[in-house]
């Protein structure tokens, strides 16, 4: 019996009904929910309900007034390039700090048990509520925040620093204190893929630590690093909450006009706009791919 | 006795001490300040230590929503979106060791619902039961739909949500269990007569048992703390993450820190458990191994 079982002929219909449930789940609640947001995006809607007629509207109220208001930008643009700059200031920081962090891990600290136990110091805080981590800030950064109090304690300023919280400063800094985890993971996992002979090797041949760094670790440890970016830009392009919470609820994003719409229960334009923010999030994970394959290819 | 280390090393190490520092810093403030006097406020200095806005909390939860049900329900949708990852995740991990119709589409699709933003899959669920709504409203017998409101709801809609985020992690573990299995145990046991079942009951599952534990892990936590595409898609009742969300705004005592502390100390009392569970079952595999192979 157990011959049949496994036979090639058998494997077949035994696979498929068992990655079935998984399917039947990303069918109902991503791919046909996606689907109707492309259709919803392009119908009309009143203060009632949505009107199943074929409109450009949507897209035309999302960029209104853009090209009549050059060289100034409208809304939509302007929202769009807060959330752009929000995202490669965190992009770029992550990156950083993320590469320094995994490179410790991978190659400074030598024992295994010392080596997981570190990784899982940094990943606890991961499966720990992303709002309690979001206001855990705020007795710091506060007006009347222990930043403020020690700086005042000091002299070293006068009255309260406005800035430190509600503000993009706070929002790049949650987000940071979010997501590096998304960088360090996939870069850790590439270097401790990385031949530790190939480094020997450069370094019998005369490299110094940056060019070992630059030409061989690095290039190596590419894979990670892409994945790490793709998922801190997407979920920074996408989000509503951090930049709602840390912000003050005063910085718009693109996740916020989103929820905005939704939550005046405007459907289609809410579609609209998440058909263009999807559209934004592809074209970089495109370009990112490029800019990476590029160096490769060099 | 020491061996030398390199400049960089003290540097990176400091810089690691540093962001555990980050990490952790905030975190503990917040433990600390749900510790205030009944006079403290909410940052420091301490005004006295005290479990003051726990019981606070306990009695009366939060102004304006009721706090104890959203707990409840955050807790239950946990544990519903914890046991369908782990399951549906092994039998996919299952399907993904031998080849099937559609397999390559099926991962594609898993990991674009991995980096989608959260807020595009939490609109478009909430849309798709929108019209599901319209559909039954207009169309379904007049008998059946008396009194309907909607279709949406924690264990429609909400799990739905919550597992487009779950399973990519659920599979993604699954694939690197599998990647690292060794299939002679499996090919001994066939040979030794067992039956396919037997074979995964007795020889893969014992095997691949601790990494089911973390897929639990990530299926419960991800669940416990979901916002952002529960968002759209969760009907009338809120989640505790989603109720707590709105309160950071309006509640301006440290009942609130109280309330992190406790859902954070739910959090790491999975986390230990899981990781508590997993040690164990490592431990019992190895003294069988260490006992057989004796």
């Amino acid at each position: 019996m157990a011959a049949t079982q496994d036979s090639p002929l058998e494997q077949g219909p035994l696979a498929w009904l068992q990655a079935l449930p998984l399917a039947l789940i990303f069918g109902v609640f991503f791919v046909v929910p996606l689907v109707l947001t492309v259709i919803v995006s392009v119908w009309n809607y009143d203060e009632y309900q949505i009107i199943p007629d074929i409109t450009s509207r949507n897209y035309v109220e999302a960029f209104e007034g853009c090209l009549s208001q050059l060289p100034a930008l409208c809304t939509t643009l302007k929202t769009y390039a807060t959330t752009l700059r929000i995202s490669i200031t965190v992009w770029a920081i992550t990156l950083v700090l993320g590469f320094a962090v995994a490179y410790f891990l991978a190659f400074h600290v030598r024992s295994q048990t010392m080596q997981m136990a570190l990784f899982l110091v940094c990943t606890i805080p991961f499966w720990t509520s992303n709002v309690i981590r979001m206001i855990s800030w705020i007795p710091l950064l506060g007006r009347n925040g222990l930043v403020n109090q020690t700086l005042e304690g000091a002299g070293l300023i006068g009255s309260p620093i406005e800035w430190l919280l509600f503000s993009e400063f706070s929002v790049i800094l949650a987000f940071v204190h979010l997501y590096t985890l998304f960088m360090i993971v996939p870069i850790f996992n590439s270097m401790m893929r990385i031949d530790r002979a190939l480094i020997e090797a450069a370094y019998d041949a005369g490299a110094s630590g940056w060019q070992t760094l630059w030409n061989i670790i690095v290039p190596l440890t590419k894979p990670g690093i892409v994945i790490g970016s793709i998922f801190v830009i997407t979920i920074v392009m996408g989000d509503f909450i951090t930049i709602g919470v840390m912000g003050g609820q005063q910085i718009a994003s693109a996740g916020k006009l989103i929820n905005t719409h939704m939550g005046a229960l405007q459907f289609p334009p809410a579609a609209a706009h998440a058909v263009i923010l999807l559209a934004t999030v592809l074209v970089i994970i495109w370009g990112l791919t490029r800019i990476l394959d590029i160096r490769k290819e060099l | 006795m020491t061996e030398h280390r390199p400049a960089s090393f003290y540097w990176l190490a400091l810089l690691f001490g540093l962001f555990v520092l980050f990490l952790y810093g905030p975190m503990i403030t917040i433990v600390l300040l749900s510790f205030q006097g009944p006079e403290g406020g909410l940052t420091f200095p301490m005004n006295g230590v005290s479990t003051y806005w726990f019981g606070k909390l306990w009695r009366e939860g939060l102004p304006n929503v009721d706090i104890w049900a959203a707990f409840n329900r955050s807790i239950k949708l946990g544990l519903a979106v914890m046991v369908v990852t782990v399951v549906l995740s092994l039998l996919a991990g299952l399907a993904y060791r031998k080849r099937f119709k559609g397999s390559n589409t099926l991962f594609y699709i898993v990991v674009a619902s991995l980096i989608m933003p959260s807020i595009v899959v939490s609109l478009g669920i909430g849309l798709e039961f929108r019209i599901i709504d319209d559909l039954i409203k207009g169309y379904a017998p007049e008998a059946l739909t008396d009194g309907f409101e909607t279709a949406m709801g924690l264990f429609t809609s909400g799990i739905g949500a919550h597992l487009t985020w779950t399973l990519p992690f659920g599979l993604l573990i699954m694939f690197a269990i599998f990647n690292r299995f060794d299939k002679r145990y499996e090919e001994a046991a066939r040979d030794l007569g067992a039956t396919p079942w037997q074979t995964f009951r007795h020889v893969v599952l014992p095997i691949v048992g601790p990494s089911i534990v973390g897929i639990g892990l990530f299926g419960f936590t991800l669940s416990w703390d979901e916002i952002a595409r529960s968002s759209q898609a969760i009907g009338y009742l809120n989640t505790l993450p989603l109720e707590l969300q709105g309160q950071t705004t309006t509640v301006t005592t440290p009942v609130i820190y109280a309330l992190g502390t406790l859902t954070t100390a739910v959090s790491v009392l999975v986390i230990t458990s899981s990781l508590a569970a997993i040690a164990v079952l490592r431990l019992r595999q190895a003294r069988r191994i260490a006992m057989t192979g004796g």
